[in-house]
């Protein structure tokens, strides 16, 4: 396969197990972002693959060449740093030709290579300015042309926007998708900001505790999240607690739940976890009184102008449902109401 | 406290500094041009004669060359040693660190006096390090390593490598890893990333830490005169002995000008060297 195979990658400090046997693959030309909260083993997996730490289990495949035991230098990966990491005794042009000059020795001159790559990054003619000269967006696009430079197999960045204000974030991320489109360079990711993995990636690999827990496209993990702590982890969504009662359907609260489809990793009579999107719980006012409905009394609602947020608690639990403004009718704090799940929405998960 | 109060608590190391160091300095250079033999400190009148002789006068100015050349050469050899060591050290876990630091401070509170008596005994023939060779097979019978040129620079080294450190060490500290990894997925092996991008990082401390050992080493006057050969004594010696032995106190003085003289203009050369270097 072209690109990129992990396979079994496992790292452990003394006793603790920070990435615990971790397979994927990434196909030349792919976006993939790594995303978990702070401490789940993301910036490891980023270092096993650049070389910088050694896994203690595991091979990384790079074009159906083992790389495993390869230096760091050898693989030449192209690194964005966290904390960017460029040298402060060089200016502009000679960070950015740092790799060329190990490469092709000093004599050769790469002037034109690093206006190219400068251009890319859209800094033209800064080359002799300093690093202490320039501002916050502009080192950025510093270390990602240095990174480029070498026209690196893999690109490889470790929350390269995280010191960037809100503002100039958003602009960068659109720009490093347009340039990763452009160069049709693979590209990682880390990140613990899931709007800038949705946004950014081709594949979005959501970690936890050192494991994968689920990778897909942004918009299947939404829909489809693997396990309850990619519902949770990823947007907003109600995980309630429910028994199995058939082969499409749910009990919770004394009330059957159509779900729609149940996986064989649940048998009826067990318990799960049920999850459904805010969007997909549907409030309508008390009208029709039948018994076999989910009741439930409304909490707190609050308007947003296009959609409306209502909390519901309903047996004993809150349940979050947001709503297009047009199709809210009209309720109140302490006003009764029914609750739906959207049956094809709702995701049975185990426990 | 006004305003004006503290103004002069902050005043006030300035005056001590001019007590101390500026009036002996100004009294130095009276001397240094005193008629011998006259006066209180058996110094008076006027006389340039103990400048215009000292360059015929014997092995001065030889003694000024040995004296910078020994001082040039223990402070790169203490930097070459001290600075691999930081690095190493910075790298270590912090307990570690802190063992190191204490260690090194507590070498700082023996005087140079004791270190020189003792690197005397380790040099010595009967129970030197050379009874250790013997007995590894390395050498047939213990022989004595000192006096010599090399038993001097080794005892200054000894001396300056604490200082060299504990310099480099807070700048070394403050690089960040990330420095040497990047410049790893750049294709830079290990030791080129440290030379590449680690000791450009600490051009500063570097200079600092070369004039430092320089600095230390130049006025070194045990060392030399207990493990050296007279013709490995520094310029310090040859003032004493003529202050002390000569009871010359103007030609001392005089000496010890000159030789000021020639160590300013090579720390103002290292440091104008490295300023050309930075610009380049």
């Amino acid at each position: 396969m072209l690109g990129l195979e992990v396979q079994g990658v496992a790292k452990s400090y003394a006793k603790a197990s920070v990435v615990d046997h971790v397979s994927f693959s990434v196909p030349q030309g792919e976006f993939v972002c790594f995303l978990g909260p702070s401490g789940c083993g993301k910036t490891t997996l980023l270092r096993l693959i650049a070389g910088l730490e050694a896994p203690s289990a595991g091979r990384i495949i790079l074009d159906d060449r083992d790389i495993t035991s390869q230096a760091a230098h050898e693989r030449s990966f192209g690194m964005v740093f966290q904390a960017l990491a460029l040298f402060p005794p060089l200016n502009v042009e000679e960070n950015i030709g740092y790799s060329l000059r190990l490469r092709d020795g000093r004599r050769k001159t790469h002037g034109k290579r690093i206006e190219e790559l400068l251009e890319l990054v859209r800094l033209p003619g800064i080359g002799k300015r300093t690093v202490s000269q320039l501002s916050g967006g502009q080192r950025q696009r510093v270390a990602i042309a240095r990174a480029l430079a070498q026209e690196p197999r893999i690109l490889l960045m470790d929350e390269p926007f995280s010191a960037l204000d809100a503002k100039l974030r958003e602009e960068m991320q659109v720009e490093i998708r347009l340039l990763q489109q452009k160069l049709k360079i693979t590209t990682i990711l880390v990140t613990h900001d899931q709007r800038e993995a949705m946004t950014l990636a081709d594949r979005v690999l959501v970690m936890a505790n050192g494991r994968v827990q689920q990778m897909g496209t942004a918009l299947d993990i939404y829909r489809n999240p693997a396990n309850k702590f990619v519902a949770a982890f990823i947007g907003l969504s109600n995980l309630i607690d429910v028994e199995v009662a058939g082969a499409s359907s749910v009990r919770f609260a004394d009330q059957l739940i159509d779900v729609g489809h149940i996986p064989a990793s649940v048998a009826p009579g067990e318990a799960a976890t049920l999850s459904v999107r805010p969007e997909n719980v549907l409030v309508d006012s008390l009208a029709s009184g039948r018994s076999d409905e989910l009741l439930g009394t409304v909490i707190f609602v609050r308007d947003y102008g296009a959609t409306i947020e209502a909390r519901i608690e309903c047996s004993g639990r809150e349940i979050i449902s947001v709503s297009p403004s047009a199709q809210w009718r009209g309720m109140k704090a302490m006003d009764k109401v029914r609750l739906q799940f959207v049956a094809d929405a709702c995701r049975v998960l185990p426990p | 406290m006004t305003a004006r109060g503290s103004n002069w608590l902050l005043f006030w190391p300035t005056l001590v500094i001019l007590l101390f160091f500026l009036v002996p300095f100004l009294l130095l250079l009276r001397v240094s041009v005193a008629m011998p033999g006259l006066g209180a400190v058996g110094a008076g009148g006027f006389d340039l004669r103990n400048y215009t002789s000292l360059p015929f006068d014997s092995g001065f100015v030889k003694s000024i060359g040995f004296s910078l050349a020994l001082a040039a050469g223990v402070a790169v050899i203490s930097l070459s040693l001290a600075f691999p060591f930081t690095f190493w050290l910075t790298r270590m876990k912090r307990a570690a660190q802190v063992i190191w630091l204490v260690f090194l401070l507590t070498t700082l509170s023996l005087s140079e006096v004791l270190i020189t008596f003792a690197w005397q005994v380790m040099l010595a023939k009967r129970v030197g390090l050379s009874n250790l060779l013997v007995w590894m097979h390395l050498l047939p019978e213990p022989i004595s390593l000192s006096p010599n040129l090399w038993a001097v620079v080794a005892c200054l080294v000894y001396l300056v490598i604490p200082f060299s450190v504990l310099l480099l060490f807070p700048g070394m500290s403050r690089i960040d890893p990330q420095m040497g990894e990047a410049a790893r997925t750049m294709g830079a092996s290990a030791t080129r990333a440290f030379f590449t991008v680690i000791v450009p990082l600490m051009r500063r401390p570097i200079v600092a830490c070369f004039l430092m050992s320089f600095i230390v080493t130049i006025g070194s006057y045990v060392a030399p005169l207990v493990l050296g050969r007279p013709e490995h004594w520094t310029v310090a010696i040859l003032i004493s002995k003529a202050a002390l032995n000569a009871n010359n106190l103007p030609l001392a003085t005089a000496m010890s000008v000159v030789f000021l003289a020639a160590t300013a203009l090579f720390c103002g050369l290292v440091l104008s060297m490295s300023r050309s270097r930075a610009r380049a």
